[in-house]
């Protein structure tokens, strides 16, 4: 199965997985934490915080990667002190794609999230807290298996937008073959040299499948978990 | 245990202003669609914040605006059965009847798993998922669940509201064990008259978020200024009541304060106590014991008090013992007989006008 991608092509789908499982991995709790704030919270600012989640869905994808550059850049305010104190590097490494990947697919995630929590009945978070459950128990109990669908929906969706993220990756990070040179940032480069149609097709058959793969899955998970939310 | 509810909130048109007490047994929150029941009930569960007042339970403050204070939802421990039931309908029966167990206090006293199952005949069910079950079985296990939180007290939203009258024959048996094997209070909502008779042994009337009367069922279902809140069909006492024996024909005799009444067949053994209900509307008042009528349950009382209406008609309140009696009669009969407080009547009951669920089951 290895023979019919060469090792440039290989690498480029091995990190484009690797980059979009940890971003989705990553940004999962803060996904729910924020789409659980803008669902039940009430405080101020959430008009705000609701634009800043959304805001890379609306910016052009160069601008997204550029200001990840002048903020997680060695130079940048938070990329020196993560530097300085964690001995972390972003810009132009894979773990920037992986910030670069998250950010980009924040917005669909928290949105497919925060629709399931707004679905979940508060008269039930209600019932259970006159049982005597505190907060977290209750979103443990009640709020996360009720939402699950949505989880799995976000999560899936997430993967896929990462997967496809080209702008702010190749903006933030640049196109290192082996290092940064995403699935995408791939195909581009095999469009600019002469004779990379075929690599490029390829990796367009790749993208293709994998796609589909992670909707189907997702289909499935999302139908299993409805049917046990419904009590099946 | 007594709840002592004193609290003011803006509510719709008008402002809710509401104080009283619940003892033990089953008290009700008495009155039409939109005159505060509701509010109360969520205000002391923690749902919602009154603007003013106190809520305490056995001394214990629950709320009390002017210092500040108002104990959250899970720290109340009143058990709440919502009108809607509010299953967790991921989880099986069982695991819904158990979710408020591990929060109890350690040293907290309640039924278990196997009592609350008796108690509501829920126990093959425990498998299932609430989306399986039944509007009538769905509430039985609400209930459960909230007896297994093992609460101070019972908070019931129209429990009974949403389910038809034959589901509603189902559950009104075990909400009257409850009363009568617990000293826990209960709040209990209701726009219904009839089960406010069957279940309530204090009742408090709301209107237009006002305490309109409050006291024993027996005093405020007997009263006969409250006939309008309750409406004029549905007005009428309830009596406590023994049962003596059953007859052949297929009869129950039961002894009241006030004589004997007979009854089509009530489900009970001789020596139990229950009540009955006797609508005004099927009471008729003759001055002598009358001979040779069909009705079978004649009862000597006095007249306390008449209460006439816009209407054509009036209501007659009766000391029968140590009972009270309601009859609904008309102007021209009162005017013709003559009636008038302190005036010694005889009540007449036709047997088949009080139906099986007039009669409570112990």
């Amino acid at each position: 199965m290895t023979d019919w991608l060469g090792p440039q092509e290989w690498q480029a789908v091995a990190l484009s997985i690797k980059v979009s499982l940890w971003a989705t991995v990553i940004s999962l709790p803060f996904g729910v934490l924020v789409a659980y704030a803008l669902a039940r919270g009430q405080f101020r600012g959430k008009q705000l915080l609701n634009g800043l989640v959304h805001l890379p869905l609306i910016l052009p994808p160069v601008v997204t990667g550029y200001l990840l550059l002048l903020t997680f850049g060695r130079r940048g305010v938070i990329g020196g002190w993560l530097e300085d104190t964690l001995g972390l590097v972003l810009a132009f490494r894979w773990t920037g794609a992986v910030l670069a990947a998250a950010i980009m697919a924040f917005p669909l995630m928290v949105r497919a999230i925060r629709l399931a929590i707004e679905a979940v009945d508060p008269k039930l978070e209600q019932a259970a807290a006159t049982l005597g459950a505190p907060r977290f128990w209750v979103f443990a109990t009640i709020t996360l298996p009720l939402i699950l669908p949505g989880l799995i929906t976000g999560a899936v969706l997430a993967f896929a937008k990462a997967m496809g993220e080209f702008g702010a990756t190749i903006t933030f990070v640049s196109n290192i073959p082996g290092q940064t040179q995403t699935l995408p940032s791939a195909i581009y480069t095999f469009l600019q040299v002469p004779g990379g149609e075929a690599s490029a097709l390829r990796l367009v058959a790749v993208s293709v499948a994998i796609a589909m793969a992670a909707l189907l899955a997702s289909e499935l998970l999302a139908r299993r978990a409805a049917k046990r939310v419904a009590g099946g | 245990m007594s709840l002592v509810v004193d609290i003011t909130h803006p509510f719709g048109a008008f402002t809710l202003n509401v104080a009283f007490e619940a003892p033990g047994g089953i008290t009700a929150l008495f009155g039409r669609s939109g005159t505060g029941k509701t509010t109360v009930i969520n205000a002391v569960a923690g749902v919602l914040r009154p603007a003013q007042g106190r809520i305490t339970l056995s001394g214990e403050v629950l709320f009390d605006a002017s210092q500040g204070v108002a104990l959250p939802l899970h720290k109340r421990r009143l058990g709440y059965v919502f009108q809607d039931g509010r299953l967790f309908p991921h989880m099986t029966v069982r695991r819904n009847l158990m979710y408020g167990a591990r929060f109890a206090p350690v040293d907290a006293t309640g039924p278990g798993l196997d009592d609350v199952c008796d108690l509501l005949g829920i126990g093959g069910m425990l498998a299932r998922y609430p989306g399986t079950l039944s509007g009538g079985e769905k509430q039985r296990v609400a209930i459960g669940r909230a007896l297994l939180s093992h609460p101070r007290m019972l908070l019931m939203d129209e429990p009974l509201a949403a389910l038809d009258s034959a589901r509603k024959d189902e559950i009104l048996p075990y909400l009257e064990r409850l009363r009568d094997h617990t000293d826990m209070p209960i709040l209990y909502v209701s726009h219904s008259v009839s089960e406010v008779a069957r279940l309530a042994t204090s009742v408090v009337v709301l209107e237009d978020g006002q305490v309109a009367r409050s006291g024993s069922a027996e005093q405020v279902l007997s009263d006969p200024d409250m006939v309008r809140q309750i409406g004029l069909r549905e007005a009428g006492a309830i009596v406590p009541a023994a049962l003596i024996k059953h007859h052949d024909d297929g009869l129950s005799e039961l002894s009241i304060s006030g004589g004997q009444l007979l009854l089509p067949r009530v489900q009970l053994e001789p020596g139990a106590v229950t009540r009955v209900r006797i609508l005004a509307k099927d009471v008729m008042i003759a001055l002598a014991r009358p001979r040779d009528v069909s009705a079978l349950n004649i009862l000597p009382c006095e007249i306390l008090t008449l209460r006439g209406g816009d209407g054509p008609g009036m209501i007659v309140q009766m000391a029968c013992g140590s009972d009270r009696l309601l009859a609904r009669i008309t102007r021209r009969s009162a005017d013709a007989l003559a009636l008038a407080p302190g005036v010694n009547v005889h009540a007449v009951i036709k047997s088949v006008s009080i139906a099986r669920a007039d009669v409570g089951h112990l």
